[in-house]
């Protein structure tokens, strides 16, 4: 049997300001079981941020409650990020980067490299150990950051459109490799894009939000085993999604523009 | 490892900053090999001094009004003794002023970057500081402080320290505040964050600080022997001037040149040490 991993019940964030009120989300409900592939999908300005942000325990929502293994979250944190943006520090190696989580939280240095090293190739970053960021292309950038966020071996994995700046071959290829590493390692995700192919190909449940204040519009079961390879983009279960999941988004673009 | 041989290991994508190929580009079209980086200086003072050689004979210039550049190499070298010793007091203060002023800039940068409301009241009047010209705060500083060396290298120092501690502070506020979130969410502290994150973030703008201080800080401690001191360029040249040796003058003038020169030169020295990073993508470029 699966267990509860990490669950959101009700989950309401208001930003108050001179300005006024701002109600960015307004009754989040999902859940995450132990080595399941989750995606939350939304229009732009949906307050995905907003709820990656509470996720990665970085801001407190204003109502509803996280739990960790059915109880609240005590001290330790269960996930680790990885951003938008892939925030490799320039003066830092490609191996010193990856272990920068380890190091931060105590682990020695020339441990933290022994351990580093020993996963490069799995993240396809043979011979790159000292090799500094600006010389990575974009693809290898984003597996450096994935690398720093899979080591830390927090029991959640949260990513924020983290191929969302790539161009498109190697974003499909990333997704492909993404796919295949998370069955492989049994890791546990959720994956925050508005790109709907890469939610559909990739989980197991796929969240809609509704424009701001945001709720769950739908919630779409994929059953379909994981790992997916490319002949799912063709299947009759992938066309029915992705045309079901672009109404949905695009009927909420309408209701929000009325 | 140069970047060809990683690009060739993974996946190649189109680069994304246009800002970097675009520097790349710039460097490609000054065609400024290493070579006539420092060549083309050279040319440009040797015609000058010629020029200048020329005038003072063919125009019968008093040597005492201007004297010509072999006049003032050859009196130089006949006074070297006197230069040596003076150009040695001289640096004396100009480094451990150097040394007062990195300082200074370190503690006033980290405490400013921490305390913002110290950032809000003390930088005003840091800068104003700055205003006060050092050949009205030196009489002061001998006054309230001796005519020992002490004072002298403080003053120096507080006198130059301003845009490395601009320079610093401005890095130390600069790091990406996505990048310190990140860092928190690993565990790390805001001491660890400072020495981790914004410390790194500063250092490139901090040289860039160093390197304008050094341009200066050798004029600010001539001036500060202007107002009392036993031996140093500053006092060889008011000597030399009140004897008319105008030659001995200038002679003191390009010895002070040359000690700004290298402490500028010594700050890439600096550079190449602490910013492997750079060191590497600059040979990237080239």
């Amino acid at each position: 049997m699966t267990r509860r991993l990490v669950e959101a019940n009700g989950l309401a964030k208001t930003f108050s300001s001179r300005l006024g009120d701002k109600h960015v989300l307004s009754d989040i409900t999902l859940h995450v079981d132990e080595g399941e592939f989750v995606s939350v999908i939304g229009p732009s300005g949906s307050g995905k941020s907003t709820l990656f942000s509470i996720l990665a325990e970085q801001l407190a929502p204003t109502a509803g409650e996280i739990r960790f293994h059915g109880d609240a979250p005590r001290g330790t944190p269960f996930s680790a990020y990885m951003p938008q943006k892939d925030l490799l520090m320039p003066w830092l190696t490609v191996e010193d980067n990856a272990g920068l989580g380890l190091v931060l939280s105590g682990t020695r240095r020339r441990e933290a490299r022994r351990r580093i090293g020993d996963l490069l190739s799995t993240f396809r970053l043979e011979g790159t150990a000292k090799a500094y960021p600006f010389e990575l292309s974009g693809g290898m950038r984003q597996r450096v950051a994935l690398l720093r966020t899979v080591v830390q071996d927090r029991p959640l994995l949260l990513l924020d459109e983290p191929f969302g700046a790539l161009d498109y071959l190697t974003r499909t290829e990333l997704q492909l490799w993404l796919a295949e590493l998370c069955s492989e390692e049994g890791l546990s995700v959720l994956l925050i894009t508005h790109d709907v192919p890469e939610a559909l190909f990739l989980s197991d449940r796929v969240y809609v939000l509704s424009n701001r204040p945001a709720t769950v519009q739908m919630v779409l079961e994929q059953p379909a085993p994981r790992p997916r390879g490319l002949s799912y983009l063709e299947s009759e279960q992938f066309t029915h999604d992705e045309r079901r999941l672009l109404d949905e988004l695009t009927e909420s673009g309408r209701r929000a523009a009325r | 490892m140069t970047a060809d041989t990683v690009t060739t290991g993974g996946i190649r994508t189109v680069r994304r900053s246009p800002t970097r190929t675009g520097r790349a580009r710039l460097a490609v079209t000054d065609g400024s090999s290493l070579f006539w980086r420092i060549a083309a200086p050279l040319l440009a003072l040797a015609g000058l001094l010629v020029f200048w050689q020329l005038a003072v004979d063919l125009g019968g210039v008093d040597p005492k009004t201007l004297p010509s550049p072999v006049r003032v190499a050859t009196s130089g070298w006949t006074a070297r003794d006197l230069l040596v010793e003076a150009a040695g007091a001289t640096l004396q203060i100009t480094l451990s002023g150097l040394l007062v002023a990195v300082a200074a800039s370190i503690v006033t940068a980290t405490l400013l970057s921490f305390i913002a409301p110290l950032r809000q009241t003390l930088l005003p009047l840091l800068i104003a500081a700055q205003s006060v010209p050092i050949i009205v705060l030196a009489p002061l500083f001998i006054i309230w402080f001796g005519f020992d060396a002490g004072p002298k290298i403080v003053l120096v120092g507080i006198v130059s320290m301003l845009p490395l501690t601009i320079s610093m502070l401005h890095g130390l506020l600069s790091a990406d505040p996505d990048a310190a979130a990140l860092m928190r969410s690993m565990g790390a502290s805001k001491w660890r964050i400072f020495l981790s994150l914004r410390v790194p973030t500063a250092l490139p703008g901090a040289i860039t600080g160093l390197r304008i201080m050094t341009s200066f800080i050798v004029v600010a401690a001539i001036f500060s022997e202007y107002v009392g001191a036993r031996s140093g360029l500053g006092i060889f040249m008011q000597t030399q001037k009140n004897l008319y040796r105008t030659d001995l003058v200038f002679s003191a003038v390009v010895v002070s040149i040359a000690i700004g020169l290298t402490l500028f030169a010594l700050t890439y020295v600096l550079e190449w040490l602490l910013l492997p990073w750079e060191r590497r993508r600059k040979a990237a470029q080239r």
